[in-house]
This record gives C-alpha cells, structure tokens and sequence, in this order.
C-alpha cells in the first residue's frame, strides 16, 4: 500500500514536470468550456446532461494520453528495471500508476466544476443529476485508464500503447453497437459490455447499483490482466 | 551468499546461458568478465530477481530468486547496464524515491549519504536529464547503495565514466567490499585484476575461466613461464636454473631448451641471463612465453578455444567442467 502511493505520486509529480498534463488539461478544459458554453447557449438549460455525453468522447482520447507513458515509457528508458528489482510487487507498480492517471483525470473534472458553479449562480440547476454524472465520469475515466494500463504494459511504444489504449476503449464504449448484429443472449451481452449503456443512467441522474459494478469491475478486471501482463516477464518459458 | 547451480535461460532458440554454477562467498567482490552477449547481463537479472532462469536455481543470502524474489530484491543493490534514471526528477527527489520503494526508514537522510559517497552531492537540485554521463553512472551507482544492500550487483559500473571517474569509483567499489558482498561486470581486463578478488570469465553462457586475478592475470601474462635455449648446455644447467631465485621449476623440452616456471613476484630473467653467461653455455634465446592479456582473453572467449579448459588452476570454488551437450 505504501508502495502504490509512493509511485503513484512519483507519477504524479512526473506528469507535472513533463509537458503532458498541462497540455491534455489545457486542452481538455478549452473542450470542454467550449460545448458547455455552446450547449448552454442552445438549450438555454441549467443541465449538465448533454456536457457529459460529450465530455466522454472528449474521455475516449484523453484517457490514453495519460496512459500511454505510464508503463512504456519506463520500458523504452530501462527503469522498468528498476523498479521491479525493488521490493515492490508488480499489483503495486499497477495500482500506483493507475492511481496516478485517475488523480490527474480527478483534478481535470474537479477544474471543471466551475461549470455547475455558474449554473447555479445564474439559474436553477438540479444538483442531484450533476453530482451523479460526475461520479459517472470519474468511473468512465476508471474504466478507459485502466485499459490504457494494460495497453501501455504490452509495449514501449507510446504511441502504440496510446492507439491500443483507444482502440479498446472505443470498442467498449460502441459495444451495443452489436446489439441489433447479434440476438438473445449475445446480443444483451455486447449491450451489458458497453461503457456508454451503463452511463445514460448515471448522467441522468440514476445511480444503479448495476452500472457501479460494471465499472468497477472493468477496472479491476483491467487492473488484473495488466498486471498479469507485467509479471508474464517471471513466466519460465 | 550467491549460489548459483545449472543456470540456464533460453530465449527462444538463443541460449544466454548454458548450465552455469558459481558462488561467491560473503564480503568477496566477483569480477564477470566475458565479451558482449556473453550473458553477463542475463545472469545478472535473474539474480536480481528480474526474471527467472529457464532451468536451474540461483539463491541470494539463502533465498530463491524466483520463489523469494521480494526477500531477495530487498537484499541486493542493484545497478542495471543501462542506467535507470528517471530524467525529470532531481536527483535527490530521485535517490529519495528509490530509499522509500526500498524501505529505508529514513530517505532523506540514505539519499544524502548515497550522494556524499558516490560524489554526487553538488548536482543534488540538478534534473537527471542534464547530468553528464559521469554523472548519471554515479547516480546509478547511488541508487544501488541506497538501502545498504548486503549484495551489490553492478553491470559495467565504469562504463561511460571518464579516467578519473573510472578511479574514483573503482576505489569506491573496493571501499564496498568485505561488509558487502559484490558481482560486478566488465569487459575492461585490468579493471577486474584492480577491483576483484575473483575473476570469472564466461563466454556463450558458459565459464571458460576462473581464478584470483593475481593468477588469472600472471597466466593471462604469461609471466610466470619462460623459455631459455643456449648452444652448450651441460648436464649441470638444468640444476643451476633450478637453483636461481625465483625458479619453481625447470623442465628440460629439448637440448637446450629449457621451461622455466618463476615465482609470480620477481622476474628471474636477468639472473638466468647471468649465470648462462657465467657458465659459458652461450645464450640464444631468453624470452617469455604464453599470450598477451588481450590474447588470452581472446582465446578464452573464441571457439576454438573451446577444446583445452582454461580453467585449469587450482579453483577456489568447485566449477563446472566445460562439457557441451548436458543438455540441462
């Protein structure tokens, strides 16, 4: 547990010494204020709904450029070595970079609740709503980070890990796509399996119980297989 | 402390190393010494515990490498052939962080004697990044004593440093030795006979050589054999070499070639050139014979080489007898 807290700040810290945070929140943020301005001026609604179904595609490419580096980079450079010639287990190496790009990604929705802060400054908001699209966002960013981890793990290339991290994160999120494609049993699966089925609910206002656990679970699950994938180097081949 | 029985590690077809076995006691300093892609540095990641030999065993102050890798890697220092420094980080942030993943109980204070002892200490605020490579050698070499390992295992320490770096952190390695045990890599030959109380010489992933450097270095030289032809030898000479000081022994190959084996310190030829002369036998050729240290080292670590075993002399630690096809 140490361990994971010590190298997810190293991490941290690493993000903010490099240019890679202060542009992807720059970025992120010049998004964002943009649809929420544009939205805001359309709809003329003191809702955060429709912000948060856009600020997830705008999820979908951020999330693996805080990944992308965490465990490739260390592979290009050889610290990899490192660090796992420390007294670290490799579940802690995983967690504490996981930990990282979620703290980055927690410091770039909490920036943003400036917008709820001007809704209700000047309208009528439903507070309810928006707190739980945040908790949706922040477990969205779970998700997609987490499948960044492992994409990262596999290689030293960042801008394969990055394309991978994507690549992945996309599918989950279109996997109802195939729900009209396959029927019965698959068909409610490849619906269960999408990251965007089991937002609507949260961005609207619903915490399900269902939705959390899903996400959740695709985290560790990701947690899980990248660690696995970390440690294939100690399989005796 | 080091035992390491039957190591092998394929990769793929490739095979890094071939059934090697060695120890190294407490406190002793081991040289590696071998050619690039010998297997140095795969020998020394699965000591470290990065990762795990195809078959046989290797064992760190009593601990498995692959069934203990955590008490193993809390045990060893380790310094990688290439660097593992983390460029953005100062390096003592950077020293810092590795005594707190180590455990040390107090990183500041490890991070500023590791700094003091490596002489890095001036460049302390300073990023990784914009170090010299003297300097980021020495860095590394910090970060492998930060948490006062009872092993260091250090890949080509010197590589990369300039002379006087090369000195001071040769002497620095030697200052380690007696509390720590110590395996360090090189392809430098005089570095090890300066460093190391024990030199093996491994070659395609098999030991071709061990020994003290003193007497790897005195065979390597071939100071200690020499060869004298005069025109009139008696049946006398033979005795009188053998009588010089700093003879061993004398071995008569021919009629008036003699194989003179000498004492390691001392080099009896101006005597033997004396008594030639005095006695009258008229002096042909007074020369040492054996290879250059380059020349043996070459030898040792070519194939052809590989029929006559160089490791000969009396081994302080049983080896493995170079045989091909054990297939372990």
């Amino acid at each position: 547990m140490k361990n994971t807290w010590l190298i997810a700040r190293r991490e941290l810290a690493s993000y903010f010494t490099s240019p890679i945070a202060h542009a992807v929140t720059a970025v992120f943020l010049l998004v964002a204020g943009y649809l929420f301005w544009v939205i805001l001026y359309y709809s003329r609604e003191a809702t955060m709904r429709y912000l948060f179904y856009n600020v997830t595609t705008l999820l979908l490419l951020v999330g693996p450029a805080l990944t992308m580096r965490l465990v490739a980079e260390e592979r290009r450079t050889g610290t990899i070595e490192l660090l796992l010639t420390s007294p670290v287990r490799d579940g802690e190496v995983i967690a504490g970079k996981f930990l990282a790009a979620l703290g980055l990604w927690a410091l770039m929705l909490a920036l943003t609740l400036v917008y709820p802060a001007l809704l209700e400054a000047f309208g009528n908001p439903d507070l309810g709503p928006i707190a739980t699209g945040y908790l949706g966002l922040l477990l969205a960013g779970g998700a997609v980070l987490a499948l960044g981890v492992i994409a990262s793990t596999v290689t030293s290339n960042q801008v394969i890990a990055a394309l991978v991290a994507f690549g992945l994160s996309l599918f989950l999120w279109l996997a109802d796509a195939l729900q009209g494609i396959a029927t019965g049993a698959l068909g409610s699966f490849f619906s269960y399996l999408s990251m965007s089925t089991h937002f609507y609910d949260l961005a609207k206002g619903v915490i399900d119980t269902r939705d959390v656990v899903f996400y959740l679970s695709l985290i560790f699950g990701s947690l899980f297989v990248a660690t696995r994938l970390l440690e294939a180097r100690r399989w005796k081949l | 402390m080091i035992e390491v029985e039957h190591l092998t590690k394929r990769y793929g077809d490739v095979t890094a190393i071939d059934d090697l076995s060695f120890s190294v006691r407490q406190g002793e300093i081991l040289g590696f010494l071998g050619p690039n892609g010998a297997g140095k540095t795969t020998t020394m990641r699965i000591l470290s515990g990065y990762m795990p030999p195809s078959a046989g065993r290797a064992r760190v102050a009593g601990y498995d490498v692959t069934e203990n890798s955590l008490e193993v890697r809390r045990r060893i220092g380790y310094l990688p052939e290439t660097v593992p420094l983390y460029p953005e980080m100062t390096v003592s942030a950077y020293l810092e962080y590795m005594a707190a993943l180590r455990g040390v109980a107090r990183p500041t204070r490890a991070a500023m004697q590791a700094m003091e002892a490596c002489g890095v200490a001036d460049r302390r605020d300073t990023l990784i990044g914009k170090l010299s490579k003297g300097y980021r050698q020495r860095v590394g070499l910090a970060q492998a004593l930060i948490h006062d390992p009872e092993v260091l295992i250090l890949d080509e320490p010197t590589i990369g440093l300039d002379p006087r770096q090369i000195i001071e952190v040769r002497n620095l390695i030697k200052s380690l030795g007696g509390k720590r045990t110590i395996i360090l890599s090189t392809h430098i030959l005089p570095e090890v006979s300066q460093v190391c109380e024990r030199v093996m010489i491994i070659n395609k992933g098999r030991l071709v050589a061990e020994d003290t450097p003193e007497r790897l270095t005195a065979r390597l030289r071939g100071a200690q054999q020499l060869l004298v032809q005069v025109a009139r030898p008696t049946r006398e000479t033979a005795s009188v070499l053998q009588s010089i000081a700093g003879v061993l022994r004398v071995n008569e190959k021919e009629s008036g070639r003699y194989e003179i084996e000498s004492a390691l310190d001392g080099d009896p030829r101006p005597k033997i050139a004396e008594a030639v002369v005095q006695h009258g036998w008229g002096l042909l050729e007074l020369r040492p014979v054996g290879m250059s240290l380059e020349e043996i080292f070459l030898t040792l670590t070519t194939e052809d080489a590989a029929t006559e075993p160089a490791g000969q002399a009396d081994r302080p630690t049983p080896a493995p007898r170079r045989q091909g096809g054990e297939g372990r």
